[in-house]
């Protein structure tokens, strides 16, 4: 069954016809538990996807419809992580990872009950991405690879069944980048939320995910799509695989194409 | 390849440490500077024979001011409790009108201009019209001190709770938040930082409100005494009246300080805060 289904989905920036294009009839499906990559030149539409599906913008043609619903407002089941950490700089790694907690139903009116059992679910999914002992400490005291590393936490806490990553990894070295996607990965593999991964590494796209869709130039839409057949747990060595090596070949080469079409 | 391996590299001359020996440097230098002022006044009085009546040298005016002392303490104690109250209402509805002004761009939009104009107005010119509506007396200076002291109040929370991060709304709405909960959780705690770092500003502005309408209209406080001074041409006490008002200044302010410190700790991490986190 498809949790994600996008039917032919234009947004146009702006209120008139001339507006900027960032979504030209982008059509897409993703299944209950699967992992979905995005890739594509930048500027390509793809944060622009996120927030289409998560009903943060409304979409100027076509339908948008998650678990069984049509998207007319913003969905109060997504877990977001994006680039940027975005952590609160008042509150601890533990509370910043709470935070969906105190916002999102049933959570949130259980939440003064039942702190204890919360807060040991918060400390055990920090522990699983390597952030134990660091609870207590404030974002500014960490790294910015644990910043995002309790990101993704907060991405995580209320269970979510719709991740949605934009580029979470970008402004990280690449061993913190390999890090976190074993992490990633782990917390995939103990929960199974669909996961929408949008991305420009096209190495983390073949490791991470099911099935890796490019998108085009702007006005975006998706023009390939490649299953990865890779069998899970998967290990950073298996990047350097030819299978690994063929695809972000081949992957490389359509976004090339889909960059001359535009120039 | 050929790999080599570093071993047994000796530890390097532990360095002193120069941040405690700053730190009380920086605790003694305004004494030193406050002082140092006073000394430099009273030697320019001194040689160049400047008259008590044109300015006083301090020596005269902490003369005067400990033998007029009960009825300084009396003004002054009036001067601060009308500031106090102007300043409180100052911050109630300053916050309120900057969550507000901050929350929402049409309410922005349409107010901000006429508050604007409304802060241009000198406040000096509406304490007369103040006395008309409500008499001399303690009134007109607490709305003084009000009117003056609120307008830094609401910019600075109003900053705060608009430039929340748009990244960091859209995680808090793909979860459902609605537009309060994302003022309570994010904007309001943001702008708390604004918010202190104006009563800062809002608490020295009240003080001006005060006095001015003291002067100019009430039989009592700090303004009153300077002007009955100098209409007497008791200098000296009119600058007693102005030392005590900057020392009340400060003792205000750095309760202010005080709050901000530990409200808002974490926007102002120092330089040992940072040492420590990188651990």
């Amino acid at each position: 069954m498809n949790f994600v289904d996008l039917d032919r989905v234009s947004l146009r920036y702006g209120e008139d016809e001339d507006g900027t294009l960032a979504l030209d009839r982008a059509t897409l499906q993703v299944g209950t538990g699967e992992f979905v990559a995005v890739v594509g030149p930048s500027g390509c539409g793809k944060s622009t996807l996120m927030k289409v599906v998560t009903g943060l913008w409304p979409p100027s043609a076509g339908t948008v419809v998650v678990s069984g619903k049509e998207v007319a407002r913003p969905l109060s089941i997504a877990g977001m992580a994006f680039q940027n950490p975005t952590l609160l700089p008042w509150r601890t790694t533990l509370a910043n990872v709470m935070l969906p907690l105190e916002i999102v139903q049933p959570h949130c009116s259980r939440l003064k009950r039942e702190r204890a059992a919360y807060e040991s679910k918060a400390r055990d999914l920090l522990a699983l991405v390597g952030l134990k002992g660091f609870e207590d400490q404030f974002p500014w005291q960490l790294s910015g690879g644990m910043q995002q590393r309790a990101s993704l936490c907060r991405a995580l806490i209320h269970d979510p069944s719709l991740l949605m990553l934009d580029e979470p990894f970008a402004s990280l070295d690449m061993f913190t980048r390999e890090e976190l996607w074993l992490a990633l990965q782990n917390l995939w593999l103990a929960r199974k939320p669909t996961v929408i991964l949008v991305t420009h590494d096209l190495r983390e796209a073949a490791f991470l995910s099911d099935r890796v869709l490019v998108m085009s130039a702007r006005p975006g839409r998706i023009v390939a799509e490649r299953v990865v057949e890779l069998a899970r747990p998967r290990t950073l060595d298996m990047t350097y695989e030819p299978y690994s090596v063929a695809l972000v070949h081949a992957l490389r080469e359509h976004i090339s194409a889909a960059r001359s079409t535009v120039t | 390849m050929a790999t080599t391996d570093i071993v047994d590299i000796p530890p390097a001359r532990p360095r002193k440490p120069v941040l405690l020996r700053r730190k009380t440097l920086r605790r003694i230098l305004p004494w030193v500077v406050i002082i140092g002022i006073f000394v430099f006044w009273e030697i320019v009085v001194r040689a160049f024979g400047i008259e008590q009546f044109v300015l006083p040298a301090p020596s005269a005016i902490f003369e005067s001011g400990w033998k007029w002392r009960w009825p300084i303490l009396d003004n002054a104690w009036q001067t601060l409790m009308t500031t106090a109250l102007g300043f409180l209402i100052a911050v109630i509805v300053g916050l309120l009108a900057g969550i507000a002004i901050g929350s929402s761009t049409l309410v922005y939009d349409s107010f901000y201009p006429a508050l604007i104009g409304f802060n241009s107005i000198p406040k000096v010119a509406v304490v007369p019209i103040l006395v008309i509506w409500f008499g001399v007396g303690t009134i007109p200076a607490i709305i003084t001190a009000f009117l003056i002291a609120f307008f830094p109040i609401l910019v600075n929370v109003a900053v705060g709770i608009a430039t929340v991060e748009p990244e960091l709304q859209d995680v808090l709405r793909a979860l459902g938040a609605s537009r309060w909960q994302v003022i309570r959780k994010v904007g309001l705690p943001r702008s708390m930082p604004y918010f202190f770092a104006s009563l800062k500003v809002a608490i020295t502005f009240a003080f001006v409100g005060t006095i001015v309408a003291e002067t100019v209209a009430s039989n009592k406080g700090i303004g009153n005494l300077m002007l009955v001074a100098s209409s007497r041409f008791e200098v000296p006490l009119a600058f007693a009246g102005l030392l005590v008002t900057s020392v009340m200044g400060i003792g205000m302010y750095l309760v202010c300080t005080a709050i901000e410190g530990r409200m808002t700790g974490w926007a102002m991490r120092g330089a040992d805060a940072t040492m420590r986190g990188q651990g």
